[in-house]
């Protein structure tokens, strides 16, 4: 028996404006190829005499009973094929301008694409406006089909015409397809058989064309990619491995490698290569989902990119210009909090700057705009939180493309065009603007604090285990309140049932950043703050440390997750409440924080 | 990578990310092919463990070598193993075998019912005792709010139009027409309180693949589904009421991936052996809408 294990597939997206004739092409390829079920064409033929319609190709498709009766197709569905070459999925995507985001959907997914224009009606905005997302989901291989050549009588000059005309809007785009056919979908002309109306066609027919597509060659080549999707540990199944899972998305990695985190940049070497019901692996490819055991154990979080030192390393940056197409309900505008997803990463973004939104059908630019509506292609500047990591588009289509979040709805998505350098990030613009305006008393914190023989600090303790850092921050509160300073521990389920009761899930940034704001508030007074954060990232460290300016931090790190710093303090005291504190007010007094300290 | 690896290597992100995602995350595994390999594929994902629980719909109509191969592979698997099942439709005997209602509504009654409640957590949910292999009751009573399941797109017509992650609203009704985009390996898990999610990891499989990836990876199946000498096999599981074997000698993997590929079943639908499916032209549209799978 064969093995059709390694026989290829190939998903292909059929696209253009409504009623050029996708579904029927789609509906003739199959019945050419011998793909329908048994019985699948008698029964729906005999369905359209029933309801006395006539029949069409395109109703082989509309399995829904929803949408016969709307007569249009409404979402993407993926129809299975196959030929002596190897197998397809089409997934035919609805021309309605109103189901675009499903047409997106179904692009993204496609490895080819199929872009249909009425030979009669010629170029209309869907076919340009698909034309110009096939180029930006980054689709290489494309056919254009020139259908329903019966109506204009085969007529060669029309197809020259036309396929110049849209020849000549691709190009601007820089897809150069690989062939314009002329077809007739209803007879079946050119599609899976030659046609012999039109004796001035030499060229291959539109499933010759298909068989003929390349696959993209894979990203093996490319440097190593592999985002971390989770950090597993199954201690309770006996399991002590502590496994970082993803999905390489390019490149190739080894045992004893080294790797290296990013943003966080932290490095080690890879121990192992982990799956299940598999020989050992000693390496991990591109397009794998596996996981890999490090040399060293640290602290990593989701959406960390593992990345290899001796190759070419992505960008990481908190600005940068961005091709974006927008699907939202409501516009997307400035000042409005937005999720940004890339790779496994999902940070707050927010809208930059509108550099021009881009008419999609004839490419002209529109500058003066101050919101991105529905449909609209802009190329802007976003801005996030924290730093992400990507590469260009140029270098890495993978790595470089990204969806927005509005609410709860991914309402856009766009590939990323380069880092923006220098840029302040969006903390570094709110502080100065709010120090600004911040009317200052004429008391300073330092003579506030020098009654009490201490400086202003914010301290914050960070760890793994909450329950052992808080009982350390309240202990550290009593010492210091006990030898006479004006000190003040504030733990975050406090914070959470006032300051943060507006929240309807835990939002960790704000959380942070209201901590940060309410930092800046008590330590003007004088006061020693006291929190504890778990799990902090040096980016909320960073981040607390400008909110909290121009007043002081002091950061103790029980775990060793963060970087050692002036202001950051790794102390490997195991949780013992007694040497951590110990060495904290050590500290403290070394710092002249606390000016005279009695053991 | 071949085919396979890259079917498998999607369907392993998907359910990563849907165990990342989801508090409240199970598995349906109704013992078919499908959902073994669902299975398989969560053991894959997680190194041989599986994180969450699986929840089988017990119709009581199920064909005995099915329960007996499920309580098997759990106690051998380790696995969180819940049954829930409609005791009051039984109880009252309102089922099509007992006559009092028709195929469809005993499919509505016994399995989207059954599973919406099992789900919700308002009928009781059996748990799998692993020390003495008995089920006890199950005193989580939490809804659970993600749900993978095992469904293909080559199934039939509605099947080919879900999306990898796919929320249904509070009636858990599935509105096909306001489908949220999936950008490419960007999936829609960001919800308001109260919205149930799908999750279909192996839409893009097809029958073929299922039987190719259960023979390279030596998976268990029951023994349904091959002919113990009678010239008959089931190529669909479900209640021994509805579900006729068909007609076929395939004793091993092997052949039946040949009988599917180049054999007599080549042209024929999977599910053809299913009587529910002959009612009613949109039985599955309409169970589907109402939350059975
Ligand atoms: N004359 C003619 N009509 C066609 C041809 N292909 C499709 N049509 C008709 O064009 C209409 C729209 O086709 P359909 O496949 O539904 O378009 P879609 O909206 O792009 O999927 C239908 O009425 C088809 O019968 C063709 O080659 N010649």
């Amino acid at each position: 028996m064969e093995n059709e294990n390694n026989k290829d597939r190939l998903n292909i997206v059929v696209v253009g404006h409504v009623d050029h004739g996708k579904s029927t092409i789609i509906g003739r390829l199959l019945v050419d190829t011998n793909s329908l079920p048994k019985g699948k064409l008698e029964s729906v033929k005999k369905f359209c005499e029933k309801n006395s319609r006539p029949f069409e190709y395109a109703f082989l498709l509309d399995a829904l009973k929803d949408e016969q009766s709307q007569g249009i197709t409404i979402d993407i569905a993926r129809i299975f094929f196959k030929t002596n070459k190897r197998e397809y999925i089409i997934i035919d995507a609805p021309g309605h301008i109103e189901f675009l985001k499903n047409m997106v959907t179904g692009a993204s997914h496609a490895e080819a694409a199929v872009l249909v224009i009425d030979a009669n009606e010629g170029i209309q905005e869907n076919s340009k406006r698909h034309g110009y997302l096939l180029s930006m989901i980054g689709i290489k291989n494309i056919v254009v089909v020139i259908n329903k050549i019966d109506i204009i009588n085969y007529d060669e000059g029309r197809f020259k015409f036309l396929k110049e005309e849209y020849n000549n809007f691709l190009s601007k785009l820089n897809i150069l397809p690989y062939s314009y056919i002329p077809v007739c979908a209803r007879d079946g002309d050119n599609i899976v058989f030659k046609s012999e109306k039109m004796k001035w066609y030499n060229g291959q027919t539109l499933l010759e064309v298909i068989d003929s597509f390349e696959k993209e060659i894979v990203d093996e080549k490319k440097p190593f990619r592999m985002p971390v999707q989770d950090i597993y540990k199954f201690t309770a199944h006996d399991d002590d491995r502590r496994i970082i899972a993803g999905t390489v998305e390019s490149g190739v990695a080894r045992i004893d490698d080294e790797v290296i985190f990013l943003p966080s940049g932290k490095k080690t070497q890879i121990k192992t290569i982990e799956s299940f019901n598999e020989t050992q692996q000693s390496q991990i490819i591109a397009g794998m989902s596996k996981g890999i055991t490090l040399k060293t154990q640290f602290y990593i979080k989701r959406g960390e990119v593992v990345c290899k030192t001796s190759e070419e390393l992505p960008c990481v940056a908190h600005t940068f210009k961005v091709n974006l197409f927008w699907m939202g309900r409501f516009p997307m505008i400035y000042g409005k909090k937005y999720k940004i997803k890339i790779n496994t990463n999902r940070e707050i973004v927010y809208l930059d700057k509108i550099l021009h939104i881009i008419n999609a059908s004839d490419l002209t630019t529109e500058e003066n705009k101050t919101q991105i509506e529905r449909y609209d292609v802009a190329q802007c500047v976003l801005k996030t939180l924290k730093p992400i990591v990507f590469d260009l588009y140029i270098k890495n289509q993978k790595t470089s493309r990204f969806v927005i979040v509005d609410e709860y709805d991914i309402s856009g998505g766009g590939i990323i065009l380069e880092p923006i350098k220098d840029e302040k990030s969006i903390v570094d613009k709110h502080v100065e603007q709010r120090e600004f305006i911040w009317e200052k008393s004429i008391i300073s914190p330092q003579m506030r604090a020098s009654r009490f023989g201490q400086s202003p600090k914010f301290i914050v303790l960070t760890g793994t285990f909450s329950e052992k850092i808080d009982e350390i921050a309240k202990n550290l509160e009593k010492d210091l309140f006990d030898i006479g300073k004006n000190v003040y521990y504030l733990g975050s389920p406090k914070l959470l049932s006032g300051l943060e009761s507006d929240f309807t899930t835990f939002d960790r940034e704000e959380h942070i950043r209201r901590i940060g704001e309410l930092a800046r508030i008590l330590t003007d007074t004088g006061i020693i703050f006291i929190t504890t954060i778990v799990d902090l990232d040096d980016f909320e460290s960073e981040l607390l440390r400008s909110l909290n300016k121009p007043n002081e931090i002091i950061i103790f790190d029980l775990e060793n997750i963060l970087k050692a710093k002036d202001d950051i303090f790794i102390l490997n005291t195991n949780y013992d409440v007694d040497t951590t504190l110990y060495k904290i007010k050590n500290i403290l007094l070394n710092k002249n924080i606390i000016m005279e300290y009695y053991i | 990578m071949n085919r396979l690896e890259k079917l498998e290597s999607l369907s392993i992100y998907i359910i990563r990310e849907a165990y990342r995602e989801f508090k409240n995350l199970c598995m349906l595994w109704s013992i078919g092919k499908d959902s073994t390999v669902l299975l398989w594929l969560a053991r894959k994902a997680f190194f041989g463990h599986v994180p969450f629980p699986l929840v089988h719909i017990d119709t009581n109509f199920k064909i005995p070598e099915m329960i007996m191969y499920r309580d098997k592979l759990a106690m051998e698997w380790k696995l969180t193993m819940i049954v829930g099942q409609n005791k009051k439709a039984l109880e009252e005997k309102r089922t099509f075998p007992d006559g009092k209602v028709n195929r469809i509504e005993c499919c509505r009654l016994l399995k989207s019912e059954a599973l919406k409640y099992t789900l919700s957590g308002e009928f009781v949910r059996y748990k799998l005792n692993l020390e003495t292999g008995k089920y006890e009751i199950w005193e989580n009573k939490e809804p659970f709010t993600g749900v993978i399941v095992g469904i293909r797109a080559d199934e039939e017509g509605s099947r080919s139009k879900e999306r990898y992650f796919s929320p249904r609203d509070k009636q858990s009704e599935w509105d096909i027409s306001e489908q949220p985009p999936e950008l490419w390996n960007q999936f829609k898990t960001d919800f308001a309180p109260g919205t149930h999610i799908r999750i279909h990891p192996l839409l893009d499989w097809t029958e073929i693949d299922i039987w190719e990836y259960i023979k390279k990876e030596n998976i268990p199946v029951v023994s349904l589904y091959f002919n113990q000498g009678n010239g008959k096999r089931y190529r669909s599981l479900g209640c021994w009421p509805c579900t006729k074997p068909i007609e076929s000698d395939s004793k091993s993997l092997d052949e039946i991936i040949f009988e599917l590929k180049s054999g007599k079943l080549k042209n024929i639908a999977e599910r053809s052996g299913r009587e529910q499916d002959k009612e009613d032209g949109g039985t599955l549209e309409t169970l589907r809408k109402e939350g059975y799978m």
